[in-house]
């Protein structure tokens, strides 16, 4: 049987959802024992909350003060020494995280690299998204070489919370680590909405909003119903909200249990971000949008009367 | 200082993409092909850098079918000095290019390689990564915003929690987000001026590089579709609609 590899994901100290959405990938690759890699200065935290995931059998620190920031530079010759310890597979979240550090480890390995899995069909058989989404290949990996693989955390639920805690234990590699990549600083979001890529409900506002005062009417709405706020590229573009929150193909593909989709025409790339919703509402003045092609429930009107109306009928 | 930019021809962006009905892939013929836009992105940004004196000359590399000449051309005529053409008529995978880039920096030395963050066909991501690993250099992957003052970059990423600001040491791979700059127009004097461009064809098996293009893809499939849903009237349908199916309270 193999075993598999998730690198985890954390900032500040607490471990990203996305860690546990690949653990469910790794489940259905079949693994004989799924172990989580977490490389940080202080990984205590970290590795008690990854050891806590179901199915996830042995928990491996690397503390080292380089590994204060996600450096992928830093974390890459790690990811790649411990990957080489017989395992089968490497996992990490398609997440911005994944997505810098992974191929970086994969060429040290000199092996390809599988993006967005996001179905398994066997053990080196893979489904995953091209073109934006418009069409999905099955990739064949060769059996006899290390499969690398960032997987798209959309198409994952998020493991539960096993009977027992996994083992942590601390590993020892003897790898040299560069200084020629330095953290200056990371700027949030100040929010205390829920983090838009594991929001079970998600209100996104889009250009006919208007401004970026406008955009409270998003806001009020979402905290309603505690959801989190996310926005079209159009409404990004137009400086309405931070890039952060832009929700498609070149920002976020999410996958909440609601969608509400406000004064957004629907552009294919919007579109790709969210099609593995549970339920999506479409609001807007255009009847004619495409966003209602795929909408669960459309309603047509002007949304500066209808999001309000809505937000005080939730009570 | 020399900028490589890596410069990939695609299925335009506005083209609808449609699967093959045997499912041997999505059709290409006849439809229009254009740069990455991501790859815009990264030219422009280094033709800025050079319009601002931290650059010296920008160098384009296509690695491609011979029939992408014209598509090269089209980097000359925004602005590139000159461009490196490797022929090659098999669509090749990231690790494959990352190894052929490699070749390339070897030769030209650049300062930066900028390239886009993906290509919207395969939608990898992962080259620049790759390129900057084989390389052993710093890589600034998704970047908005690139400072370069001496030996150093200082580069604004879009990641998932916010924006990060990383400091490399040159030289240094950086890949493009969308929101690094707006790319500029052609004009027809430059179409003219990039006709005397030189283009360096190289045959992609002369450059000795090892195949990285272990992955087969066996089927290509449309997406699942999802169905239009109901129409409701008002706010008091939906709120309903949605308690029905306990989404709400």
């Amino acid at each position: 049987m193999s075993t598999i590899l998730v690198v985890a994901e954390h900032l500040d100290g607490r471990l990203n959802a996305s860690t546990a959405r690949c653990v469910t990938c790794a489940k259905t690759i079949g693994a004989g024992a799924i172990h989580v890699l977490v490389l940080a200065e202080d990984p205590a935290g970290v590795a008690e909350a990854a050891a806590r995931i179901e199915g996830v059998s042995r928990v491996l620190t690397v503390a080292r003060p380089e590994n204060a920031h996600a450096l992928a530079a830093v974390l890459a010759p790690q990811i790649a020494a411990a990957a080489r310890a017989g395992y089968s597979h490497l996992l990490a979240p398609s997440t911005t995280f994944g997505k810098d550090v992974l191929p970086r480890a994969a060429a040290l390995l000199g092996v390809a690299q599988v993006s967005d899995v996001s179905e398994v069909e066997g053990p080196h058989t893979f489904k995953r998204p091209i073109y934006a989404g418009n069409a999905i290949v099955t990739v064949e990996a060769p059996a006899d070489a290390l499969l690398v693989g960032t997987v798209r955390t959309a198409s994952y639920a998020a493991a539960g919370v096993g009977a027992s805690p996994a083992a942590i234990e601390a590993l020892a590699l003897d790898v040299a680590l560069p200084s020629h990549t330095r953290f200056i600083e990371l700027v949030q979001g100040a929010s205390d909405r829920p983090d838009l890529q594991g929001a079970s409900r998600v209100v996104s506002g889009g250009r006919a909003l208007g401004s970026s005062e406008n955009f409270a009417i998003i806001h009020a709405l979402a905290d309603k119903l505690g959801a989190a706020v996310g926005a079209s590229r159009a409404a990004v573009d137009a400086g309405y909200v931070p890039s952060d929150l832009q929700v498609g193909q070149t920002g976020k593909i999410i996958a909440p249990e609601l969608y509400i989709a406000i004064g957004i025409s629907g552009a294919i790339q919007h579109l790709t971000g969210i099609k593995d919703a549970g339920t999506i509402v479409a609001i807007n003045k255009d009847a004619d949008a495409p966003i209602f092609e795929i909408a669960d429930y459309g309603l047509v009107g002007d949304l500066f009367t209808i999001v309000p109306e809505l937000t005080a009928a939730l009570g | 200082m020399k900028i490589l930019v890596g410069y990939k021809r695609v299925v335009d962006f506005n083209v609808r993409i449609q699967v093959r009905p045997d499912g041997s892939g999505v059709v290409t013929e006849g439809v229009k092909l254009s740069a990455n836009p991501f790859d815009h992105i990264a030219l422009e940004e280094a033709l800025r850098l050079r319009e601002k004196g931290i650059a010296s000359e920008v160098v384009i590399a296509t690695i491609g079918p011979a029939d992408a000449q014209a598509h090269v051309r089209n980097g000359l005529a925004m602005g590139a000095n000159r461009a490196i053409h490797v022929v090659t008529s098999a669509a090749i995978q990231p690790l494959t290019a990352a190894r052929v880039l490699l070749k390339l920096v070897e030769k030209e030395q650049p300062g930066i390689v900028l390239l886009g963050k993906q290509a919207i066909d395969d939608d990898c991501n992962q080259t620049g990564q790759m390129l900057a690993a084989l390389w052993d250099r710093p890589q600034a992957t998704f970047a908005s915003k690139v400072d370069v003052e001496g030996t150093v970059a200082r580069v604004t990423r879009e990641v998932d929690a916010g924006l990060e600001t990383i400091e490399v040491d040159l030289p240094a791979v950086i890949t493009s987000d969308l929101r690094l700059n707006e790319p500029r127009f052609i004009k027809l004097p430059d179409i003219m001026k990039a006709k005397s461009k030189p283009i360096e064809t190289i045959d992609f098996a002369s450059l000795g590089v090892e195949s990285g293009d272990s992955l087969k893809t066996t089927r290509h499939a449309p997406p699942a579709k999802r169905s239009r849903g109901v129409m409701v009237k008002n706010v008091a349908e939906l709120v309903s609609a949605l308690e029905a199916k306990g989404l709400i309270r």
